[in-house]
């Protein structure tokens, strides 16, 4: 057996690093923050949108099991219930300005601008 | 107690009673209501008297409650009421009723009735607080509002730009008088810690002459913008824009005296002040002879009287900065009595002519208006000091206390006499002999005119001797000055002085009507000086008034208002645009663009953060 490989056995034994879990986190949300800034299709945008709030999510849920605290998690529903209601109402947005404008562009709707 | 509140209560009521409802009651009762409030007041001064015993050994002093307390320093409500507050409440209240009886004559076709009456009863309740007060402070609140309803009064024909501008005028001209009153009080509190009279009187005798001076110099300012005396006079005459009966109650008999009154009621700073005495007696020489010249030369019958009122009021700080005080207090009632009847019947002369002014423009009206020409008669008579009516007296005392203080002062004031008694017997002449210049048909006045005039004849032809003021206030002003043995012949001169100048007079206005323009053209310059009253209200315009108004167009509005004051404001509505416009940039509609805005936020937002905290602090535990 390598001797790296123990080390990581030792370690899972001992639970992951919390840091891991949030540079995971970090990731995603940059992830999402990136996909959101420079994609311009409102599917993918409102995916991104999502990313991110999973990604807070998975910080909510580190902090919770480590401070062994409840809220953390309650906020992880609060978080999926608003998720879950704007996933009704965004698609429900987006099906309708397709339908207007036979567009996804997110740079071509613009009506609320002057 | 006495409850003197209750003399300034009963035309305050009326006050309120016309002002709030007068516009819808009838005319009948907006009448009762005026007449009868000031007569009732009247009345309860009748009841004062009767009942308050010797006031010079017990006068009344009254306390109502505690206006002003701090510290030690205290003022109050408080009135009282001496012999020489008593004198002033009967001329006020009794001239005042009658001059309310006559105003239902003469202001019966005017617009604004109720208006008219509700000023004059407020009037009435702020100078019967100005007599009534004890101490310095309530003094001045009825001064001031003496002066608001002197204003309101003059700018009663409102429509008329001569009249609210003569209105502002005075008050205007007033603010410089009540300034220096003000500075006098503030100076009163510092040096003797309380405004009430009787602590400050007793305690001005230990006090340093300068002081004493200087409060005396300022309290005359205030008297001097009040009276109407050099260099403050000039709003007096032109204060007769407003309606007669108010130019007699208000700017002959009462309201202009107030100075006087208030130069004798503060009579123990004054006597311990002998430079501010000298300058009054000096002041009011000067005004007397002053005003006498110019009205020598009017043509307004209203302004002939309004200079003289001038003249008179210098009279009368004559004798109180000799130091006859009481001397002073007799020509002020007797002058109310003569004065009030000469407004009131040149106002019965305007109201038979139709609205005419001008003297020219009269003439003959002993025939048509016989009863006013009978009673005019009697107030010519007592201002030209004819023996035995009631200026007789009391310019005689004031004469004699003249002479013997310096006799130089005598002369002029006799000089003034004779000049005083041609020019009202110029009026007189001018107005009731000859034939009628005027048009329509002249018309004698109602009785409700008639009966004040007849009252007023009454007693400016026996109120002089009926009504001996010097007897009555002895003793109350110390060092009144003897009058030596040459009394006799004193009066003798003064009287002839009046003598000639209604000779001359009628010599000039009845006999030869044509001498006075032939003299007037000899004259020239002297007289269209005269004539355009010495250029004192165009020198005032080009020394004081356009500088000030250049100034505050120029520096104040143009540069303060606009520059300062608006440039700030407009400088910040500006400036907020501009740096809106460098914003609105950055909204740019693209949801992107927001989002990147919103991603740059947070991360300066967390970095921010971080720095506070130092950098693993927060993030790793």
């Amino acid at each position: 057996m390598p001797e790296g490989f123990d080390q990581v056995r030792t370690m899972i034994g001992q639970g992951v690093p919390v840091s891991w879990y949030l540079i995971l986190s970090a990731i995603l949300f940059s992830l999402g923050v990136a996909g959101f800034v420079f994609r311009r299709n409102v599917i993918t945008v409102f995916m991104c949108i999502e990313l991110m709030l999973n990604a807070v999510n998975l910080s909510f849920i580190t902090f919770a099991n480590q401070h062994k605290q409840v809220s953390g998690q309650i906020f992880t529903f609060f978080v999926m219930v608003v998720a879950a209601a704007e996933a009704a109402v965004g698609l429900a947005i987006i099906l309708t300005v397709f339908r207007n404008r036979q567009t996804l562009n997110i740079d071509e709707i613009d009506s609320l601008k002057n | 107690m006495q409850n003197l509140w209750v003399i300034p209560a009963l035309p305050f009521i009326g006050f309120l009673i016309n002002g709030i409802f007068g516009r819808k009651l009838p005319k009948a009762v907006i009448n009762l209501v005026a007449v009868l409030s000031v007569v009732l007041s009247f009345a309860w001064v009748v009841k004062v008297f009767m009942t308050a015993g010797d006031l010079a050994v017990t006068p009344v002093n009254e306390h109502y409650f505690t206006w002003i307390k701090s510290g030690e320093f205290q003022v109050g409500w408080d009135f009282a009421v001496d012999k020489l507050t008593m004198i002033m409440l009967f001329v006020v209240t009794g001239i005042g009723s009658l001059i309310h009886i006559y105003s239902i004559g003469y202001m019966a076709h005017e617009e604004g009735y109720y208006r008219f009456f509700a000023y004059l009863n407020l009037f009435m309740f702020f100078m019967l607080n100005l007599v009534l007060a004890a101490n310095y402070l309530i003094l001045f609140v009825g001064w001031e509002g003496v002066g608001l309803c002197s204003y309101l009064l003059i700018g009663f024909y409102f429509v008329k730009k001569s009249a609210t501008t003569a209105g502002n005028k005075a008050f205007i001209v007033n603010r410089i008088g009540d300034f220096g009153f003000s500075l006098a009080i503030f100076l009163i509190v510092v040096n003797f810690g309380s405004l009430s009279f009787d602590k400050v009187f007793p305690a001005a005798a230990g006090k340093p002459v300068e002081t004493l001076t200087a409060i005396a110099l300022l309290l005359l300012v205030g008297a001097a913008g009040k009276s109407a005396q050099i260099p403050l006079y000039v709003w007096l005459p032109d204060a007769m824009e407003g309606p007669t009966p108010v130019s007699a109650l208000i700017h002959a008999a009462t309201m202009v005296t107030a100075g006087v009154y208030m130069i004798t009621r503060s009579a123990a700073i004054f006597t311990h002040a002998p430079i501010a005495m000298e300058t009054v007696a000096i002041i009011g020489l000067a005004t007397a002879v002053f005003a006498a010249t110019i009205g020598l030369a009017q043509n307004d019958i209203k302004k002939v009287f309004a200079y003289s009122t001038v003249s008179q009021l210098g009279y009368m700080f004559l004798g109180v900065g000799v130091g006859a005080f009481s001397a002073g207090v007799w020509h002020l009632m007797t002058h109310a009595f003569f004065k009030a009847l000469l407004f009131l019947g040149a106002g019965s002369v305007i109201h038979a002519c139709h609205g005419e002014q001008d003297m020219r423009h009269m003439g003959g009206l002993k025939r048509y208006a016989p009863w006013t020409c009978i009673t005019l008669a009697c107030a010519s008579l007592a201002i030209s000091g004819f023996p035995f009516t009631a200026g007789y007296f009391s310019k005689d005392a004031i004469l004699e206390a003249a002479y013997g203080h310096a006799p130089w002062m005598y002369w002029v004031g006799v000089i003034t006499a004779g000049m005083t008694a041609f020019y009202v017997w110029r009026a007189f002449w001018m107005t009731f002999w000859g034939d009628y210049k005027g048009h329509g048909h002249p018309h004698e006045s109602p009785w409700s005119m008639l009966g004040p005039l007849v009252v007023l004849a009454g007693l400016s032809l026996v109120g002089g001797f009926v009504f001996n003021v010097p007897h009555i206030l002895a003793n109350m002003f110390p060092i009144e000055e003897a009058v030596g043995g040459a009394g006799v012949m004193l009066t003798g001169i003064s009287v002839a002085a009046g003598l000639i100048g209604i000779g001359l007079s009628y010599y000039f206005y009845v006999m030869n009507p044509e001498v006075p323009e032939r003299i007037a053209g000899g004259l020239g310059g002297i007289y269209t000086l005269v004539y355009n009253k010495y250029f004192v209200d165009e020198v005032y315009d080009a020394t004081v008034v356009n500088p000030l108004i250049t100034g505050s167009r120029s520096v104040l509005w143009h540069g303060v208002d606009q520059g300062v004051i608006d440039g700030a404001v407009n400088g910040v509505g500006h400036q907020s645009k501009g740096i809106g416009g460098v914003l609105k940039l950055l909204q740019s509609g693209n949801i992107r663009s927001y989002a990147t805005w919103i991603v740059i936020g947070a991360v300066a937002l967390l970095l921010a953060l971080g720095m506070a905290q130092g950098v693993t602090g927060g993030i790793v535990p």
